[in-house]
């Protein structure tokens, strides 16, 4: 016994300080660490949303510059999408995958360790952009050639930045999929392993499949701006259409990164809290590969409007509403989960349930841009925001938030604030669809993305759209002053935390020891 | 951990990056795959940059098509550039001759070059032109003016539900292209 107590004290012990958090190769340190930097992006990024709603709030140009303007839309989608979302989700993995399949850590440690350092160097060059002669990236986060080519001194600080992030998501994938194939614990099939750990692997496939495709397309537009190469240069005889393929080739599995974890984790809130097992399990690990496969012969989807011959628009068309199935039955499992549960409606149920709702909305509105016709129309205007929004914000996003509240008690060993919990999931709520709901109408309307001025008679909408941006934004703050709160302390949480979790993650101590599953456990 | 399991991690390392490796190769393939598919159909509206020679010269007269031109410099060059006439109705198979009008504004002596597009992309291969000063590049003194002509003819074969066919030319400043 005593032997047992000492073996334990000696893998608790770490460098202290600083150095612990620069040196760790330990995977609950690293998840930690993810999710402190998401939560700080996700804040920067939230304050240039502000600057933008702030611009929007009334017609004609009250605040910033139209260059800054176009730098804020920018920015804003690079940090929240590489910043906040992405490391949001290697967070995730980070602190659930090892203790959900038995595993006593990462496989890869150090390169764990590594790609982590590399996101706030990433981010350090991104974000100094800001302070160059010329301004930060103005032309979109999509970097369509020649726009982007116009791009002052910030043009290869932007390039770099985006290499980097790329090498991080490829390292973090490569991590997990060597951790999922061969960490296992005995007796933990594939067929056995929870859902979230299924869509992570799937998920890390789509990133080591395209992150070198997106590295490859912005390598290109380096080369073309200084060294005299044309592959996007139409006088030189290359043809920026061609980037536009490339990107969304890249961009659209992108997409799928950004979402199928989201999936994961509902799939795993859910059952917990309608006390049922997750309805029709198998048939969710195929939707989850069908929509991975999709993604990548959609692409040209987000491109209805280049000029496209008959037949392509109808290929890209037929095979994105066919994406539309696998996700219905995803939708369908986790209704027929509920269906019958003795469900209570705990902050981490809220806001599942509030995914399955609103993302549907997005898919919705996804369903309507991708039929070619009516996407004349739509292309590039405010529907094509409010859509994103949905998928992204009242999707992943809320994904993220419901996985923090359902396992942050797992981690700290304290429980949040139930009753703060719930005012900060309903304020949201509130305020997203304030947001973003008056936003469809804005586009149908004609109204374009990406504008700092607009006609008059958008007025109207956009000013209910930034209330209730501000709203969202502030209440997030909130969302911040629960999560401080709880690691510093707060009510006792059980083993198992909620009632009816299932899982071996449950059934480690809250928190974790430092080293758990040094023996592998025997699942049954 | 047991041998097995790290002989198993080196493994599917290997295969992910072999993935990784794969792929950053395979975008670069595709910038002649999308070259080659433009080529075979036309489909970027690229019509061929060299002189075509045309055998079969007797018109459909039976069937009429619009040929519109457009005309325009690239970003800041300080070039004016208009087509003559702003669109001509053709037949099919019949050789016509238009030309386009450009003026270097300043007081230096600049190289232009010419980049021709076709919309709709699936005409693009039908356009052939036996003569056209986007072939070369093309040097104008300080504020010089000059007509330059084309020589084209709509192939026969142009698929029957096109009835416009537009060609737009977009002048490049050549010497801001090699700094």
């Amino acid at each position: 016994m005593s032997t047992a107590t000492t073996h334990d004290a000696h893998h608790e012990e770490h460098p202290s300080g600083l150095m612990r958090w620069v040196t760790t190769t330990n995977h609950k340190d690293i998840g930690t660490l993810y999710l402190l930097f998401s939560l700080l992006m996700f804040l920067v990024g939230g304050a240039m949303a502000m600057v933008i709603r702030a611009e929007l709030f009334e017609p004609g140009l009250q605040f910033v510059e139209p260059q800054f303007f176009n730098s804020m839309t920018t920015m804003h989608a690079l940090i929240m999408i590489f910043g906040a979302v992405m490391p949001a989700f290697v967070c995730l993995a980070n602190w659930l995958i090892p203790m959900m399949i038995g595993a006593p850590d990462m496989a890869l440690p150090r390169m764990n360790n590594w790609s982590f350092w590399i996101l706030p160097f990433a981010f350090a060059i991104l974000l100094s952009t800001l302070f160059m002669e010329g301004g930060a990236p103005a032309g979109g986060w999509t970097m369509y050639p020649p726009l982007v080519m116009q791009t002052g001194n910030a043009f290869p600080f932007l390039i770099f930045s985006v290499h980097l992030m790329g090498i991080s998501s490829i390292m973090g994938a490569i991590n997990v999929i060597v951790t999922i194939v061969n960490m296992r614990a005995p007796g933990m099939t594939m067929m056995k392993m929870p859902l979230f750990v299924w869509t992570w692997l799937i998920t890390a496939y789509l990133l080591i499949a395209t992150m070198p495709v997106l590295a490859g397309a912005v390598t290109m537009l380096l080369t073309d701006r200084f060294f005299d190469t044309s592959f996007f240069n139409a006088a030189g005889g290359g043809d920026p259409v061609m980037f536009q393929h490339i990107f969304w080739f890249f961009g659209h599995p992108e997409v799928y990164i950004l979402i199928l974890q989201a999936f994961g984790i509902v799939s795993q809130i859910i059952p917990t809290f309608a006390r049922k097992p997750l309805f029709g399990y198998s048939s969710m690990v195929y939707a989850t590969a069908s929509i991975a496969f999709l993604s990548f012969i959609v692409w040209a989807h987000h491109m209805f409007t280049v000029g496209m011959p008959l037949t392509g628009e109808l290929f890209f068309m037929y095979a994105t509403m066919l994406i539309a199935v696998p996700t219905g039955v995803k939708v369908f499992n986790w209704v027929s989960t509920m269906w019958r549960g003795a469900m209570t409606f705990e902050t981490p149920m809220l806001f599942a349930i509030g995914f399955v709702i609103m993302f549907t909305i997005g898919g919705f509105s996804g369903l309507m841009l991708a039929m070619a016709p009516v996407d004349f129309q739509y292309h590039d205007t405010y529907f094509v925001v409010a859509h994103f929004h949905y998928v992204l914000v009242t999707g992943a996003v809320f994904a993220i938030m419901g996985a923090t509240y359902y396992w942050l008690p797992k981690w700290t060993g304290h429980m949040y604030n139930e009753k703060l919990g719930k005012l900060h999931f309903w304020l949201s709520t509130i305020s997203v669809n304030v947001l973003f709901f008056p936003q469809h109408f804005l586009g149908l309307a004609g109204m374009p993305r990406r504008i700092p001025d607009y006609s008059v008679q958008f007025a109207g909408f956009n000013e209910i759209s930034s209330i209730g941006g501000f709203a969202f934004g502030l209440t997030q703050l909130l969302f911040v002053y629960i999560v401080f709160k709880t690691i510093k302390g707060g009510e006792k949480a059980t083993d198992q935390v909620w009632e009816g979790a299932h899982g071996l993650e449950w059934t480690l101590p809250s928190p974790p020891p430092y080293h758990s599953f040094s023996t592998a456990p025997e699942v049954k | 951990m047991g041998e097995e399991v790290e002989q198993g991690k080196k493994r599917t390392l290997r295969q992910t990056l072999f993935i990784v490796g794969g792929m950053s190769l395979f975008v670069f393939a595709l910038v002649p795959m999308y070259g080659l598919l433009c080529d075979l159909t036309g489909l970027n509206g690229k019509t061929r940059n060299e002189a075509q020679e045309v055998v079969d010269v007797s018109p459909d007269t039976s069937r009429t098509v619009t040929v519109e031109f457009l005309a325009s410099v690239n970003e800041s060059m300080p070039w004016d550039f208009r087509p003559v006439v702003a669109r001509m109705t053709v037949h099919p198979g019949e050789v016509k001759q238009t030309s386009f009008l450009a003026r270097n504004r300043t007081s230096t002596e600049m190289v232009g070059q010419a980049i021709p597009s076709v919309t709709p992309g699936l005409a693009a291969l039908h356009f052939k032109k036996t003569e056209c000063f986007c072939f070369t590049e093309q040097k104008f003194a300080a504020g010089e003016e000059r007509e330059m002509p084309l020589i084209f003819m709509v192939d026969k074969d142009l698929p029957e539900h096109i009835s416009t066919v537009t060609l737009a030319y977009t002048f490049f400043d050549k010497q801001k292209l090699v700094d």
